[in-house]
C-alpha cells in the first residue's frame, strides 16, 4: 500500500499548488524547509521518493506532480498536472472562449514555426480572425500580457514562447493534436519547440538549444548526431552550470533567506 | 482543423465547471431535492453505481472545490449537487465525506460549513503558516498584507470597528482609499468588495445612523484561517512589548487557540 503523506508532503503540495511551478532548486529548498517544518526525516537527496509520496495519493484526483526541462535554462522544474483535462480546457476557469481561441492560435504558430516562436505581430494579426469573438489590439495585448503573467507563455523581445508549465502539462495533449508536427529533441527526447534543426532536409532532426550546448561542448566541428553533416547553426554557451552549482550547494548549507515581508508570510492563506 | 472537435468534446466534460464558475451563487435552488434520502435509496444507488464509477465522482468534487477556492469562493452545497454529483445524488454524503477525507489527508486542507441553513461551506487551511519559506505559499499577492493589517486593526480594537478608523489607519500607513494604490489599484473596493465576498471580513451597517455608517468586524474565513495569537505577535513586534502586555487580547487569542488545537 501507498505511505500515507505527512504534513511535510501537504506543505509541499499546497506550495506548489499556489505557485503552479517551481524550479528543482526551490523544490530542494521547499523540500528541506516542509520536512524540518514538521520535524520529518529529511534526506536531501530523496525528493523524487518525497515526490512519489504525494503523487500516490493524488493519483485517484487524476493529479500527478510532473518533472520537465526547461527549454532555455536547461534546468529541471516541477509542475502539477491535471491529467483528467490536460487541454487548453486546463485554463476555462480563468479565462473567455476567445482568449483560450487566441491561445489555440498561439501555439498553432509556435508549432508550425522552425524555432518554437510566435511573433506578437502574427498574433496579433489571428486576433482579427477568431471565430468566437474578434479582439481589438490592445485587448489582445493585455491577454497575451495575460498568459505570460500566469505562466503559460514566455516574452521575450516580443517573441512569444510556450512556458515550461505550458509544455509540462500539455504535452500529451500537444502531441495527441499536432502529431508528427511535434519533434522530438535528439538528446533528451523530449518535445522540442525552441531547438536547432539540422540544415539536412532529409534528416532534420531538432535538439533544444540546452542540449546543442552541452553536446557539442568543447566541439569546434560539430556534427549532426543523426546524419553526421556539419552543424551549421551557432552554437550556444552552457548558461546555467555554475550558478547551478553554487546555488544548490548554498540552498543546502543554510536555510534560504525569507523573501517575504512579515505581514505575508504571517498570514495563512495558501493561493492568491 | 479536426483539433478543434477534440477541444469540444474534452471540453464538454469540464464544462459545468465554468459555468458554475461564472455563476457566483446562482438563485434557484436545486437544494430542495436534496432532502435525506432513505437507506433502502442509498442503498440501491450503491448498487447502481460500481466502485470506480463513485471514485470518479469524489475526484470531480474535490477538483471542483480546489476550482473554486482558487478564487476563495464560497461554495453552495447546491452548486455541488447541480453540477457535480447530479444522478448520484442519493449518494451525497458517501462522496462529501470522502471528499472530504482527501481535503485533508492529501492536500491539509479542511472543509467548513460557514453557513448551516444555506449550507455553503469555505476551504481553510489545516497548515500554520512558518516564517522563512523558501518559496511563498501566497506568492504574489500583495493584498494578503492589507487585509492582514486590517484584521489587526480590528482585533485590536476590540471586535468592531467603524470604517473610518480604518480609513484613517490605513492613511497613516500611506495606503489612501480615496487614492487607485499601486499595488491593490481601487482598495476600497478591494476591501469591501472582495475581503467581504471571500469572507474574510463583514461590512455592515450600524442601524440608526444618520447619514450612513458602517462597521468592520472579522468574516468567518479569518476566523478559521487566521490565528489571532499571530497577529498579537505581529503588533507585539511593531510596539516591541510582549503580545501579554494586552491582556484582554491575549486571553481570546489563547481561548480560541486551545479551543482549535
Amino acid at each position: 500500500m501507498s505511505r500515507p503523506m505527512g504534513d511535510s508532503h501537504k506543505r509541499f503540495l499546497q506550495t506548489l499548488m499556489s505557485n503552479g511551478i517551481v524550479s528543482s532548486l526551490q523544490a530542494k529548498a521547499l523540500h528541506r524547509h516542509c520536512c524540518e517544518t514538521h520535524g520529518a526525516h529529511y534526506s536531501p537527496d530523496r525528493l523524487d521518493e518525497f515526490i512519489d509520496v504525494i503523487n500516490a495519493q493524488l493519483q485517484p484526483m487524476f493529479m500527478h506532480i510532473r518533472k520537465g526541462m526547461s527549454e532555455e535554462d536547461g534546468l529541471q522544474y516541477y509542475a502539477l498536472v491535471n491529467m483528467a483535462e490536460t487541454d487548453v480546457t486546463r485554463m476555462s476557469s480563468d479565462y473567455a472562449d476567445n482568449e483560450l481561441e487566441l491561445f489555440r492560435k498561439t501555439m498553432d504558430l509556435i508549432v508550425d514555426s522552425e524555432n518554437g516562436t510566435a511573433s506578437s505581430t502574427d498574433i496579433l494579426n489571428c486576433a482579427d480572425s477568431l471565430k468566437s469573438k474578434k479582439m481589438k489590439k490592445k485587448e489582445t495585448e493585455h491577454v497575451l500580457n495575460k498568459f505570460v503573467q500566469d505562466k503559460w507563455l514566455n516574452e521575450k523581445q516580443g517573441e512569444y514562447t510556450l512556458s515550461t508549465r505550458c509544455i509540462i502539462e500539455m504535452e500529451q495533449y500537444m502531441r495527441m493534436i499536432y502529431q508528427d508536427l511535434i519533434k522530438m529533441c535528439f538528446v533528451c527526447h523530449n518535445v522540442a519547440f525552441q531547438s536547432q534543426i539540422c540544415e539536412n532536409t532529409t534528416c532534420g532532426i531538432k535538439m533544444h538549444l540546452p542540449c546543442v550546448a552541452r553536446y557539442f561542448k568543447g566541439r569546434s566541428d560539430p556534427h549532426c548526431p543523426s546524419c553526421n553533416d556539419f552543424w551549421t547553426h551557432e552554437i550556444p554557451e552552457i548558461q546555467q552550470a555554475q550558478s547551478q552549482g553554487s546555488q544548490s550547494q548554498s540552498s543546502s548549507a543554510v536555510p534560504a533567506p525569507n523573501p517575504t515581508p512579515s505581514t505575508s508570510s504571517t498570514r495563512r492563506s495558501r493561493r492568491s | 482543423m479536426s483539433q478543434r472537435k477534440r477541444v469540444a468534446a474534452v471540453g464538454s466534460q469540464t464544462k459545468h465547471f465554468r459555468r458554475s464558475q461564472q455563476v457566483v451563487l446562482d438563485e434557484d435552488d436545486g437544494d430542495m431535492s436534496l432532502t435525506q434520502p432513505t437507506s433502502s435509496q442509498v442503498q440501491k444507488a450503491r448498487e447502481n453505481f460500481t466502485p470506480v464509477q463513485v471514485d470518479r465522482k469524489v475526484a470531480e468534487v474535490v477538483q471542483f472545490i480546489l476550482i473554486k477556492d482558487q478564487k476563495k469562493i464560497p461554495i453552495r452545497r447546491a452548486d455541488i449537487a447541480k453540477h457535480v454529483i447530479k444522478e448520484y445524488k442519493a449518494l451525497y454524503q458517501d462522496i462529501m465525506k470522502r471528499a472530504d477525507r482527501t481535503f485533508e489527508q492529501v492536500f491539509g486542507l479542511k472543509l467548513v460549513e460557514i453557513d448551516s441553513k444555506n449550507h455553503i461551506y469555505i476551504l481553510v487551511n489545516k497548515l500554520q503558516p512558518v516564517p522563512g519559506e523558501p518559496i511563498s505559499m501566497c506568492p504574489g499577492n500583495p493584498k494578503t498584507g492589507l487585509l492582514f493589517v486590517i484584521l489587526s486593526i480590528i482585533f485590536m480594537k476590540g471586535g468592531t470597528v467603524k470604517e473610518n478608523v480604518v480609513w484613517n489607519t490605513l492613511k497613516k500607513l500611506r495606503v489612501d482609499v480615496g487614492e487607485k494604490h499601486e499595488d491593490f489599484g481601487d482598495v476600497k473596493k478591494v476591501i469591501i468588495d472582495e475581503f467581504v465576498r471571500q469572507k474574510y471580513l463583514e461590512y455592515v451597517r450600524i442601524p440608526h445612523t444618520d447619514p450612513l455608517e458602517f462597521e468592520f468586524r472579522w468574516g468567518q474565513r479569518a476566523e478559521k484561517e487566521v490565528s489571532k495569537m499571530k497577529v498579537l505577535e505581529f503588533i507585539g513586534e511593531l510596539h516591541n512589548q510582549e503580545p501579554q502586555s494586552w491582556t484582554q487580547q491575549y486571553r481570546e487569542a489563547t481561548s480560541v487557540e486551545t479551543s482549535q488545537r
